[in-house]
């Protein structure tokens, strides 16, 4: 039985365990609920978690545990060498699958003599061996719910403290839902970490964060230095950050302390709006209007200081763009957040407005200013698509916002799209640049903790 | 112009406010004089505050409040264009019903409105405001070795102090006080109402007071307030041993409110 069916059954002896503990419950204590320690209710969830929990548990288990023993017992039947051979034993698996999802499809086609004849054999072992694991999961889940419930229904007594054992189960959901959110973390860091390693075997890491040239060639003697990605990077989002920054605050500053209530009725809604528009539309922006109107004023026709209308400071200007939204947001909120009270006291003794805002609200609101504005700064760093359609792709250490310059992400981009092989340098790179912006935008975060918990304790 | 008299400082006319569709002040109209401590008193709810806040037009602030009819100070309508709200606050001076110290030390809580005033020439003139107002609000001693510690790390008493200290030291012309002894102690209150006293022989004061002994005490005008209705309104003295009003009566004798 699949999952999907599953799943209804459990939905449906979790709910029936609700009543039949609630019932339960209340007639151990002879109908009158005050005679329970707990509410019903609490002695029925108690029932219902005791049976869905660890019928669920089980089935992930076997969701997982299926696959991978199919696989090896199936493996098995074939000899030596061609399990050895890499490679050939994932192209035979796949087919075997396939034949396993259409029997007859495979009769022309997987070829002729004895590997066709094999694989036959070996695609009907492998739907045997799916179908018998599915039944026996279905059966256990099934049996492990029933006995769940039987055996909660069973513990039950009046003096059960039902409520406090709902409140430890469910805070150990809470607690298992962030273990997995850590986890997964952990989990991309550690691929990283094993592709930079991997990476640094073929490439001296001296010469990855010293070198000054990038210059990759899939024939081989690449050079990967990244410290012109690195430039990239950081001109490009300062660029982004100082349009953003300034605009998107005195925005959130006008919205917040001198808006009407109907002006920001309107404003806030489509600045917010603004905020959810994908990167890429922004990215045609940069390609189709900015950068070409740029190169009319600052390029060979213009003042000549812009060789194509790709550049840092047309990825940067729509950048900054796409992040104001993003800062004003986050900062109108921030600024809400301080107190009415607070601007009354101001006013009260005889403050202007802009008096009010400089000396009381803004210096009370700035940790979480400044929390938001290290947030953009990630944001512009991990920025992908608005780099690759708008700064171009040479990648050189340059002072003039005009040249095209090109960045860490946008050149992961590149080196994993190419037709290079896995496992070359010039692809494995692509790892040790995420890992790179991994910690930088994991220290910008760690700064921005830093900061907010330092001005916290002089305001609060 | 206008018809307020000269010889009050704050004249109000029929006054009416509205927040939104609630109408918390229904045609009150009040004379307050100069160097005399007013005192408003009357049950939770009545409209204390907000009569309060109109003086010094702090329910600008308020989006969904809506105030009606005449309010002067010294004469001149406080509603008139030319009149700067700002300018208008400097010189009403107020302490609100909730403590609102800044975020910020104790030195700098009572230096904001000199501050901002410009009204000390040199940084010993500013030490000195700061020291005299926190004397008079009777913090002075409990705070004088931690100045720079922030305001909002004090209790909920001396914040209050600090608060009343914050509005002194801008040396207003009137000063209203929504409950500025709610959270103190006896000792602490009789300090205040000291500082009350001292202030309504040079200026005006009123105070919100939920105490008819406090009011009895300091005020020489005691304005009662009942449903947003000014109730009565007269010499302290007379509304407390031989009220007007039967619910005057009630509420000073403890049968209402
Ligand atoms: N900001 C506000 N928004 C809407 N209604 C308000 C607001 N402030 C006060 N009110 C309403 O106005 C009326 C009078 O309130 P006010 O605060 O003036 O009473 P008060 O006499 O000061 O009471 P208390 O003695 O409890 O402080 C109340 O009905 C209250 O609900
Ligand atoms: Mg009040």
């Amino acid at each position: 039985m699949p999952a999907s069916s599953l799943l209804p059954i459990l939905a449906a002896l979790a709910a029936l365990g609700f009543v039949a503990g609630r019932r339960r419950a209340l007639s151990l204590a002879g109908g009158d609920a005050r005679g329970l320690h707990s509410l019903p209710a609490h002695y029925g969830a108690e029932v219902a978690l005791f049976t869905l929990l660890p019928a669920l548990a089980l089935l992930a288990l076997w969701s997982l545990a299926t696959p991978l023993a199919v696989n090896h017992l199936v493996a098995g039947e074939f000899p030596a060498e061609t399990r050895a051979e890499p490679g050939a034993m994932s192209l035979a698996m796949s087919d075997i699958r396939r034949l396993a999802a259409e029997p007859d499809a495979g009769q022309g086609s997987a070829g002729q003599g004895t590997r066709a004849a094999s694989l036959q054999e070996a695609a009907r072992l492998y739907s045997t061996l799916r179908a018998r694991a599915s039944g026996l999961a279905s059966l256990t889940v099934l049996l492990t719910a029933l006995a769940g419930l039987g055996y909660a229904l069973w513990r039950i007594h009046p003096r059960r403290r039902a409520r406090s054992h709902v409140e430890a189960i469910l805070e150990s959901l809470l607690i298992g839902a962030a273990t997995l959110a850590i986890l997964t973390t952990l989990g991309i860091v550690a691929s990283m970490l094993s592709g930079t390693i991997e990476f640094f075997r073929l490439y001296p890491a001296g010469d990855f964060f010293f070198g000054t040239i990038w210059a990759p060639s899939f024939g081989g003697g690449s050079r990967l230095g990244i410290l012109p990605l690195l430039w990239g990077t950081l001109y490009i989002s300062l660029i982004a950050l100082a349009v953003a920054v300034p605009i998107g605050l005195f925005a959130a500053i006008y919205l917040s302390e001198y808006a009407s209530p109907a002006a920001r009725a309107l404003l806030k809604p489509l600045l917010e709006l603004l905020a959810g528009i994908p990167t890429i539309v922004y990215g045609l922006l940069a390609l189709v209007t900015v950068g070409p109107a740029l190169a009319r004023v600052f390029g060979d026709e213009g003042l000549g200081w812009m060789q194509g209308a790709s550049a840092a400071i047309t990825a940067g200007l729509v950048m900054g763009g796409m992040l104001i939204p993003f800062v004003s947001s986050l900062s109108d909120d921030i600024l809400n957040a301080v107190p009415q009270a607070l601007r009354d006291g101001s006013l009260g003794l005889g403050a202007t407005r802009s008096e009010t805002l400089r000396l009381v609200v803004l210096p009370a609101a700035l940790p979480g200013i400044v929390g938001a504005i290290l947030l953009a700064a990630s944001r512009a760093i991990g920025e992908t698509m608005i780099v690759v359609m708008g700064a171009g792709a040479a990648a050189r250490l340059s002072l003039n916002p005009f040249d095209a310059m090109t960045t860490i992400t946008a050149k992961i981009v590149s080196q994993l799209t190419g037709d290079a092989d896995f496992a070359s340098a010039e692809a494995l790179v692509a790892f040790a640049l995420g890992m790179t912006l991994f910690v930088l935008t994991l220290g910008l975060n760690v700064l921005a903790l830093h900061v907010v918990r330092k001005y916290r304790e002089q305001y609060e | 112009m206008n018809n307020c008299s000269q010889d009050t400082k704050v004249t109000a006319k029929n006054v009416n406010v509205w927040y939104g569709d609630n109408h918390a002040i229904k045609d009150v109209s009040v004379d307050i004089s100069d160097r005399m401590v007013t005192a408003f008193i009357g049950p939770s709810g009545c409209g204390k505050s907000t009569f309060l806040r109109c003086l010094n037009r702090m329910n600008d602030t308020i989006p969904t409040c809506r105030v009606e009819g005449e309010l002067c100070l010294d004469g001149e309508d406080i509603h008139d264009a030319r009149v700067d709200p700002v300018e208008l606050r400097a010189r009403v001076g107020m302490v609100f019903q909730k403590p609102n110290p800044f975020p910020k030390s104790i030195y700098e809580n009572v230096a904001y409105g000199p501050r901002i005033h410009g009204l000390a020439r040199s940084r010993a003139e500013l030490d000195e405001i700061v020291e005299k107002s926190l004397r008079r609000a009777a913090l002075w001693d409990e705070v004088k070795d931690r100045l720079q510690a922030p305001g909002t790390g004090l209790s909920g008493g001396q914040q209050q102090r600090l608060c009343i200290a914050r509005a002194v030291a801008t040396g207003p012309e009137v000063l209203l006080m929504d409950e500025p002894a709610s959270a103190l102690d006896p000792i602490a209150t009789a300090q205040i109402e000291e500082l009350i006293d001292e202030l309504g022989r040079s200026i005006a004061v009123v105070i919100v007071t939920h105490s008819m002994q406090q009011a009895a005490r300091v005020s020489q005008r005691t304005a009662f307030f009942h449903l947003g209705d000014l109730v009565e309104y007269g010499e302290t003295d007379q509304i407390f041993t031989n009220p007007a009003d039967s619910r005057t009566e009630a509420y000073i004798t403890g049968r209402i409110g």
